[in-house]
């Protein structure tokens, strides 16, 4: 390992700079989980940390009924799930934040710096879709927002140009009868990288689905928002057959490759498991909220 | 010989273990915590192939760089001699240890170490090693070994012949050797019996998952005097090795073993020791050096995949009539898979009149196998456990009665030879169908996606002895010094502290136990084949007796008596048989000693045979979401015969241990190499052990049928526990779903494939 240099930012435009003039190897440093990682195991060259953990804007975390909740990208895990508004409004969110590692990961570990790193496994990439969250961004043009499913392009490649960071992510209040269930298969019961995940949010009306999203984790290059099966849900009556057939929507869109973590075949049947157990996970949620 | 005394005062205690604050406070020096002044850092440049020639390597780039100091390759390693090594429950060829520590010609896996490099910092070090050029000419590898086996296999090593039985034809091959075990006749067995099950079985290369990385730092003095210090299961073994691979008088090397991390039986071959050696001759320079977790997985000792086929046949009444295996061992790079280990232990449960087993010791492109507690026994064990309970299936019997039927005692004879001494092996099986686990029925599960099974398996393992050294002395304040060499990675401090202080009537605290390096204490052979409460328990016995001796002579100096007349008692107390006003205690005489004669000291030293056979029987009860194919441990419960249990809490932790680590045997551990080779999963996210949240509380059952052939009735007990855990899950699976596995590991993906293909889900 080379020497690197450390930078901690103080305002976005700070960063901004650093980034530009880092170029290439200049990266964002949020918790580090992903990246120091990364760097220590020779699989990133990096000339310049650019720590954005003391910027004000990156450190929102604003929830009212009214306006929604403003995520910033570094806040760590713990705090997402510490503060009870939050964890009331957004539990499909919690499922993730209090997933991801450990304890001692999530003390450092933020939903930013999952979704800048862009593993088709994050865990808090669909419920962040399906909650559905907007990216703000901030760069050398200013600012631009991008809907949480547009972010990812690829395996770690994200839609972030040169000098661009991600400062927060806002969510819509919740919904009436509505709610969201996030749950992945490992084959250990923690420590583990999900071979398969599913995110589902439904709203209901009586015993109608009225309108759900399902979004699907490491079955595709990215994460991945599986409109058909909301096309298909609305207006449904909730049966158990409608779930099957849901669950094979989901089955039928996932593209995942065979490897280490886990078959082809395992994840596409997978999908289908995943996504019945999370809309009945969310019914349910729905039907008390 | 055992003591037939029935009272102990502190054996069978659970005293606080003494090495228990220091690990706790983090005290404990490990071989991390190593810093010398003007100490180097030392890394290894390790093959990006899994077979290939090395044409050139050019190391003059690296040496530029600044802040290096040495660089070696194979070339500066000695030739040394075609010698074999004893390491416990391993034997190491020299030579071919040598072409592993740093390649020469060849490289044989992903991973093979084939240069070093000295640096200032272990970052410069780490850049250095960007910066050395090697040329390959790559090969075709060999990664199964019934590929490796066919004739036109692409050959490992072209000069390697089969060690057979005489049906060999001399060509070169990789199958190292061929032997077979055999009494009787199969056939005829076969044709008796009413039911025969023959199944073939297939397991992958698992690692011993030690939490502690190999590391070593050696100083190479002015005067060629060499000081180690590095993480082993034993320093003299470390000793041996480096002398012969560096060409140094065995005399003129000091090892001195750190506080270790977990072994398992992969910390008794070297593999950083002689680098370091050579780097720091050359420098002049200490040189310390560790692996990161890559490093570990992928280039040290793993334990052989395999393919086993296990034949057996039975009457309608359960009587088992013969038995046949053949069971083919990865060897990894180098000849040396424990498939003879794994031949002794595929049937050792049971009375057999006619067994055969063929053994084949075959090189692959991965690394060389390594022992790992109890070496090539888990995956026999699935093997024939799983085959055992079909035929206990088709007899309609419960399997432990079935096991009950044909289960081994003393004088049945082992398919390997030896008949065996007094065993507990029915005890065990006893204990198990009396059991809360066994007698509790297994209630179904409320959820309809997931199914309910029980499964029971048994184990055996061989335990070892060896030569062991003790020294024991007494300190003027009544306590005594216990100094040993075997490193203590299961809680043998403790275990032989409490025999010193059983014999002396001390209580175990003020019994002080040291491990020393192998300047300070007589030979001392590795702590491995759970032998170290059998052969240094027994030599701290035999130092303990001398100071008890010594005790009683300076009693009966002081009393100007014989010492016949003296009486130790089990408190530590001293009598006179002919004067009861005279009385003394052990504190007392030490308190005197250096005005009764001096200081007063016991050695024991043994070469300890006798060890005592060991046999575990297992209960568990599983869940599968037949769904995912996942497979949830509820219940689990160990039953083994312990001989004596010197330290409970320490036997029923190695128990715990053995199951947890045979669990994540059977779910979830593997190698998982690409087509060319590459270990893919090289790291502990990918290389799933089982966490805390993947086991239920392991519940344990101590049988005692003391070892006759110790002083203090002592059996291994860290190695049988990790034999059963496979076959037991997969005959609970078996209970849940119907379905006979047949592949470790039976992690969700394999599972879920055969639930779909039995129509169980789709
Ligand atoms: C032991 C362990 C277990 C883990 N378990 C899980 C798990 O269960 N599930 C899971 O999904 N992940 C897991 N991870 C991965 C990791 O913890 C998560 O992805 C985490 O959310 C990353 O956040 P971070 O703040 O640490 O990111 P960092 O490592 O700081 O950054 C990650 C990447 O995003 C970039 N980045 C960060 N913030 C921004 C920003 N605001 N703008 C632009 N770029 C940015 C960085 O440059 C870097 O490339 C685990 C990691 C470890 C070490």
């Amino acid at each position: 390992m080379k020497p690197i240099d450390y930078v901690r930012a103080r305002t976005l435009d700070e960063a901004v700079l650093l980034l530009r003039q880092g170029g290439e190897r200049a990266r964002v440093l949020a918790g580090g989980t992903d990246l120091i990682v990364q760097v220590r195991e020779n699989r990133r060259d990096v000339d310049l940390f650019v720590d954005i953990k003391n910027i004000p804007e990156t450190n929102r975390l604003e929830y009212d009924p009214e306006h929604g909740l403003t995520l910033g990208a570094a806040v760590p895990c713990y705090r997402i799930y510490g503060n009870p508004a939050v964890a009331k409004a957004y539990p499909g969110l919690i499922d993730a934040v209090a997933m991801i590692g450990s304890v001692q990961i999530q003390g450092r570990a933020t939903v930013g710096g999952n979704l800048c790193n862009a593993s088709p496994a994050a865990d808090s990439i669909p419920p962040m879709i399906v909650y559905r969250g907007v990216c703000h961004i901030y760069g050398p043009q200013g600012s631009r927002v991008v809907p949480v499913e547009e972010f990812c392009t690829g395996p770690g490649q994200t839609v972030l140009g040169p000098g661009e960071l991600l400062v927060w992510i806002h969510f819509p209040p919740p919904e009436r009868h509505a709610q969201a269930h996030y749950l992945r298969f490992t084959p250990r019961n923690e420590m583990d990288i999900a071979v398969a995940g599913s995110a589902a949010y439904v709203r209901l009306n009586g015993e109608r689905i009225a309108s759900a999203r399902v979004a699907l984790s490491a079955v595709a290059p990215t994460p991945l928002f599986v409109p058909e099966v909301g096309e298909y849900l609305a207006g449904k009556e909730i049966t158990d057959e409608v779930i099957r057939q849901a669950g094979e929507l989901a089955k039928a869109a996932a593209r995942p490759i065979t490897d280490m973590r886990g078959t082809a075949e395992q994840r596409k049947h997978l999908s289908a498991v995943l996504t019945r157990r999370a809309l009945r996970g969310a019914i349910q949620r729905a039907q008390e909220a | 010989m055992a003591e037939e005394k029935k009272q102990f005062r502190v054996i069978g205690t659970r005293p606080i273990r003494h090495d228990g604050t220091d690990k706790v406070t983090g005290y404990a020096r490990y071989g991390a915590d190593i810093h010398l002044s003007g100490m180097l850092y030392g890394k290894v440049l390790r093959s990006p192939h899994a077979h290939a020639v090395i044409k050139r390597i050019d190391t003059s780039k690296a040496e530029a760089l600044p802040g290096v100091m040495a660089v070696i390759t194979g070339r500066d390693l000695p030739e040394v001699a075609d010698r074999l090594e004893e390491l416990g429950e391993q034997v190491t060829n020299i030579r071919d240890e040598s072409h592993n520590v740093l390649a020469t010609g060849k490289v044989l896996y992903h991973g093979h170490a084939v240069a070093a490099v000295a640096a200032v910092s272990p970052h410069v070090a780490e850049e250095a090693l960007k910066l050395i050029e090697v040329e390959y000419e790559v090969l075709e590898p060999v990664l199964d070994v019934l590929e490796a086996m066919k004739p036109d296999a692409p050959l490992l090593n072209p000069n390697l012949r089969t060690r057979g039985i005489g049906e060999e034809d001399g060509k070169p091959s990789n199958i190292a050797q061929h032997f077979q075990n055999k009494h009787g006749d199969v056939e005829k067995g076969f044709a008796e019996a009413d039911y025969v099950v023959e199944r073939e079985f297939r397991t992958t290369m698992v690692h011993q998952g030690y939490i502690e990385p190999q590391n070593a730092t050696a100083y190479v003095r002015p005067d060629g005097s060499v000081t180690i210090w590095c993480s082993t299961q034993g320093a003299f073994a470390v000793r041996s090795q480096v002398a012969q691979l560096c060409k140094i008088p065995v005399s003129k090397i000091k090892v001195v073993p750190m506080e270790i991390g977990g072994g398992f039986g992969g910390k008794t071959v070297v593999y950083l020791e002689p680098l370091a050696v050579l780097l720091s001759k050359k420098t002049g320079r200490p040189v310390k050096m560790w692996m990161n977790r890559a490093e570990v997985l992928q280039a040290t000792g793993p334990t052989s995949g395999s393919v086993i086929r296990v034949k057996m046949g039975c009457k309608k009444d359960g009587t088992l009539t013969a038995a046949q295996a053949t069971l083919i061992y990865e060897a990894g790079a180098f000849p040396g898979s424990p498939v003879g280990a794994g031949a002794g232990v595929i049937f050792a449960p049971y009375r057999l009149p006619n067994v055969q087993i063929d053994g084949y010791d075959v090189l692959v492109n991965k690394p060389k196998t390594g022992a790992y507690r109890a070496p090539g026994g888990t995956n026999a064990a699935f093997a024939a456990e799983s085959v055992v309970d079909e035929l206990a299936r088709l007899c309609g019997m419960d399997p432990l009665e079935f096991r009950l039927k044909n289960g081994v005692k003393e004088g049945d004879r082992r398919a390997d030879g030896p008949r065996l001494p007094r065993v507990g092996y029915l005890e065990t099986v006893r204990a198990a169908m009396e059991s809360d686990h066994y007698k509790t029925p297994l209630e179904p599960s409320p959820d309809p996606t997931k199914r309910r099974g029980r499964g029971v398996a048994s184990g055996f393992w061989f335990n070892g002895g060896g030569p062991s050294s003790v020294l024991v002395k007494v300190n003027e304040d009544g306590t005594v010094d216990l100094i040993e060499g075997s490193t203590d990675i299961g809680g043998t401090r403790a275990s032989c502290a409490m025999i010193v202080a059983e014999v002396l009537g001390l209580p175990a605290e003020d019994v002080h136990p040291h491990v020393v390096d192998t300047d300070s204490i007589g030979y001392t052979s590795v702590t491995g084949g759970s032998s170290v409460t059998h052969k240094t328990g027994w030599a701290s016995y035999l130092a303990a007796q001398e100071v008890r001796e010594e005790v009683i002579r300076r009693a009966a100096l002081l009393w100007s008596v014989e010492p016949a007349e003296v009486e130790y008692h089990d408190d530590g107390t001293l009598t006179c048989k002919s004067d009861p006003s005279k009385k003394t205690t052990f504190k007392e005489i030490a308190a005197q000693m250096n005005r009764t004669g001096g200081p007063i000291e016991g050695k024991g030293t043994i070469n300890a045979g006798g060890a005592g056979p060991g046999f575990g029987t297992h209960i568990v009860d599983v869940e599968v979401d037949i769904e995912t194919g996942k497979v949830d441990i509820l219940r689990y419960t160990a039953v083994q015969d312990v001989g004596r249990a010197i330290h409970p809490a320490y036997v029923e932790g190695q128990i715990e241990g053995g199951v947890a680590q045979g669990a994540g045997w059977a779910l979830t551990e593997e190698y998982y190499y690409d087509e060319k080779g590459h270990l893919l999963n090289s790291s502990l996210l990918d290389y799933r052990m089982p966490t805390a949240l993947d086991l239920p509380l392991i519940e344990t059952i101590l049988v005692e049928v003391p070892n006759p052939n110790h002083p203090l009735g002592v059996r291994g007990v860290g190695e049988t526990p990790i034999v059963p855990p496979a076959g037991a899950i997969a005959n609970a699976i078996y209970d849940a779903v119907g379905i006979r596995l047949t592949r470790l590991p039976m992690k969700p993906s394999y599972v879920l494939e055969e639930l779909i293909k039995a129509g169980l889900t789709s």
